[in-house]
């Protein structure tokens, strides 16, 4: 049994990060469009480019942040290295470095998907047909989750693969958080307004999560609702509580079935922000700050990367830093 | 030819091999019996129905990402090796002549290496001139008394092989470094028996498919003694190189790491991958990887292919490469001119498979000959691979043979002259229907502790009409060989 080398440990981890980041992508600028066709359309395209801390890197190269600027930028522009085409063109870079490791059947399936999006013509992306190209790009991810779920062979690698997806996972849903929140708080007359629920909706559905949301609440939307759901519920396989704990098990899972030796740090880093996340209520997280809340969280996922990246892939040891402060006291 | 022509109208009735051997209808007094009901079968095919599958069949290279990479000025594209599906069949009893005229020939390149960096009695005795290998420039002075197990230095070798107006194979030459290509003709098979299942049924062709794990036996053989589960590795220059695909396709088949030199660490002069779990020992490396850039600290400096150290571990035997450093000499285009004696030296046996005529510049006669003779011969230096600066003289321009007479003269030894073969052909399909096109064929032998030949081999194939040059890089195309039973 050949143990897994570093390099391969990283390239799968990455390879799932990128796929996750373009499926997320898509979901965002699909819902972004399905929802911007109100008084503040213009301002939903620009918060992308916040959500993303790509402001400053778009407007060096655009005058305006319009629909058309930004989608391109995020979709089929190669020369942006955070649009959906660069994710799956580094998706398939790790797949293809991965190919002795990985099945034949995701290995062409990404192939195909990353050769179909470089044929694509930037008219595929006009308006109407935004919501096409992104349902092809949700679907071409979930099927290569599909595959990999169903022909990937269970070794080491399969849970760096699952670490790495959930570790994009919970930083997307943080990051959509962070933004959306900002963007949507500060016109306090406007709470519960028609518009409100209908942006609350919205962010929901970014996270593909307006199902399961109705499913814990039948009625009623309000931003502590949606926000506790997309951070704590234990049960939405996006919300940042589960991917936290879906990485904690893997790493649990590898080190004592797997007998790895190393990664210890990384483990008390996740258990730190475990029990921060099973703790926390939300009405404590809207008084000290979301913000800060979600700055202190992904401070942790990168963290938690660092550690990972020292254990297994061969990245220099991290510094030894003071703990970081807890977000907010955990009361009783 | 009246046996041969087909009877129905199809794909075949209106070929014609242009006066060459043909390896589907043979030649002009032998028609190839064994060929008969492939003809047939291949001949109720519709042309626009090879046409489809055809293209069918380059879809799905593609798709695969069976590719090779090739480097212009400012792109990076990644090719498809052009597969043309009339395959290229060989009978049992002319594979069992080029069976054993591959393995003898081996054979010898092994002895041969084994006593150049030992007692060089074959030097000494003079039957091949000492500064002819000593002064190579792929001879490897670390290798002297450097012991590999079983006396195997090529544990891979390709042998290019052409058929002339005789119908007789020829060798053309070795590649007894990283002969590259067999993943191709895996692929092809596997390639023919999806998109057509009708031509194969009912006719027994030796299979291919099992190369992976004879390599794989034959690597294992070769490991350092007393190593009882060896760990091999497939040692490759990384994604960007243009065989890439060939890397995955051998460590996938053989189930070994495909690594990179970076995945490399030599401690105590024994070689370690690192892994999640920290350094695991590698006992076999099949390397990818040319000589130069193997060890920054034993041959080039700046190579970051390798790993530092590696050369020593392997002089200690700690550590078995495949091939053995230092084989470039043996498949050297100067050092092929001698194989025949060679052959006759170490094993005290006719050549089964003959060399083509070679006249040697760098020896007075053969250059004069060469210089006399220069539009009837094909001039080649023997440093090069890949077909680049070959001069084929009654091809060539005015001009073109000025050059390379120019060429000749000033540097004498750097060059080779053979007569011009002219290579069989192959019905293959083209735009203008099926025609007659030029075909090679490179066996893969592989030795460990002793010798198996793959049924099969690459066939390559100048798609361009008339040409002879069949190398990748410059516009050849491959076919898949069958071999039968």
């Amino acid at each position: 049994m050949n143990r897994l080398l570093s390099r391969y440990a990283e390239s799968i981890y990455w390879l799932a990060r990128y796929v996750e980041r373009a499926e997320n992508l898509a979901r965002i600028l699909d819902v972004n469009e399905t929802f911007s066709r109100d008084s503040r359309g213009w301002q939903n395209w620009r918060s992308i480019l916040e959500l993303y801390e790509d402001e400053e890197r778009f407007l060096e190269e655009h005058d305006e942040a319009d629909a058309d600027a930004v989608i391109y930028f995020y979709t089929l522009d190669q020369r942006n290295f955070s649009s959906i085409i660069s994710a799956i063109n580094l998706a398939r870079g790790n797949a293809r470095t991965l190919r002795p490791l990985i099945s034949t059947e995701m290995w062409i399936q990404l192939n195909m998907f990353s050769n179909k999006l470089k044929s694509m013509p930037r008219d595929d992306l006009s308006e109407p047909r935004l919501t096409r190209f992104c349902s092809h790009v949700k679907e071409a991810c979930q099927t290569h989750t599909g595959i990999t779920e169903g022909t990937f062979y269970r070794d080491e690698s399969w849970f760096f693969y699952q670490i790495g997806r959930s570790i994009e996972r919970a930083d997307q849903t943080t990051r959509l958080l962070d933004v959306k929140y900002h963007l949507l708080l500060p016109r306090v007359e406007a709470v519960g307004s028609p518009l409100d629920v209908s942006q609350w909706n919205a962010v929901l559905r970014s996270a593909a999560g307006y199902h399961a949301f109705r499913r814990v609440q039948p009625s009623g939307m309000t931003q502590a609702d949606v926000s506790g759901f997309l951070l704590f519920h234990s049960r939405f396989p996006r919300s940042v509580r589960a991917c936290i704990r879906d990485i904690s098990d893997r790493m649990n899972q590898l080190r004592s079935s797997h007998r790895l030796s190393g990664g210890s740090k990384a483990q008390e880093e996740l258990d730190e922000l475990c029990s921060v996340l099973d703790d926390v209520e939300i009405d404590q997280v809207i008084d000290k700050g979301m913000h800060e809340f979600i700055d202190w969280i992904q401070l942790k996922l990168s963290r938690i990367h660092g550690e990972l990246g020292a254990a297994y892939f061969g990245y220099p040891a991290l510094e030894d830093e003071a703990p970081l402060a807890e977000p907010v006291p955990l009361g009783q | 030819m009246a046996t041969a022509a087909p009877s129905a109208s199809g794909p075949l009735t209106a070929y014609d091999p242009d006066g060459f051997f043909c390896e589907m209808l043979g030649g002009q007094n032998e028609p190839a019996e064994h060929t008969l009901s492939i003809r047939e079968k291949l001949n109720r095919l519709d042309l626009e129905v090879l046409r489809g599958r055809a293209r069918d069949a380059e879809l799905e290279l593609y798709s695969f990402g069976i590719t090779f990479t090739v480097y212009s000025q400012k792109d990076v594209i990644d090719r498809i090796l052009p597969f043309d599906v009339i395959p290229r069949v060989i009978s049992a009893e002319t594979w069992n002549t080029i069976e054993s005229g591959v393995t003898q020939r081996v054979s010898a390149l092994n002895l041969f290496l084994w006593d150049i960096y030992h007692d060089q009695k074959i030097l000494n005795d003079g039957t091949v001139p000492a500064d002819l290998v000593l002064g190579n420039k792929n001879y490897c002075k670390q290798m002297q008394g450097v012991d590999v197990p079983f006396g195997t230095y090529v544990h891979i070798n390709g042998t290019d092989l052409v058929r002339g107006d005789d119908g007789r194979f020829v060798v053309l030459e070795d590649n007894a470094r990283c002969p590259s290509g067999v993943s191709y003709v895996v692929e092809n098979r596997h390639l023919m028996q999806r998109s057509f299942p009708d031509l194969m049924s009912k006719i027994g062709i030796r299979s291919v498919s099992n190369y992976g794990q004879k390599l794989h036996e034959a690597l294992a053989e070769t490991a350092p003694a007393g190593v009882s589960d060896p760990q091999v590795v497939l040692l490759s220059p990384g994604t960007y190189n243009s065989a890439y695909f060939e890397h995955i396709f051998l460590a996938r088949e053989m189930g070994v790491p495909l690594v990179e030199g970076m995945d490399l660490v030599v401690e105590d002069d024994k070689v370690y991958m690192k892994t999640i779990n920290g350094l695991d020992p590698v006992h076999v490396i099949y390397r990818r990887v040319g000589d130069d850039f193997l060890d920054p600290e034993a041959f080039n400096p700046d190579s970051v292919l390798g790993a530092a150290g590696l050369m020593r571990a392997y002089a200690k035997g700690n550590v078995s490469l495949a091939n053995a450093i230092g084989t470039g000499v043996a498949d050297d285009k100067a050092v092929y001119a001698y194989m025949p004696r060679i052959i006759k030296y170490y094993l005290d046996e006719e050549p089964i498979l003959s060399n083509v005529e070679t006249h040697i510049c760098r020896e007075p006669e053969g250059l004069a000959y060469t210089l006399a003779n220069l539009d009837k011969l094909v001039v080649k230096p023997v440093g090069e691979a890949g077909g680049y600066g070959i001069t084929i003289g009654p091809r060539a321009s005015e001009r073109e043979l000025a050059k390379c007479r120019a060429e000749v003269t000033a540097d004498p030894a750097n060059y080779i002259a053979q007569p011009m073969v002219n290579l069989s052909v192959c019905p293959t399909l083209t735009d203008d229907g099926v025609k007659a096109r030029h075909v090679d064929l490179r066996p893969f032998v592989v030795t460990g502790k002793s010798t198996w030949v793959l049924p099969g081999g690459l066939s390559r194939v100048a798609l361009t009409k008339g040409s002879i040059i069949v190398n990748s890089s410059q516009g050849g195309g491959s076919k898949d060989t069958w071999v039968l039973e």
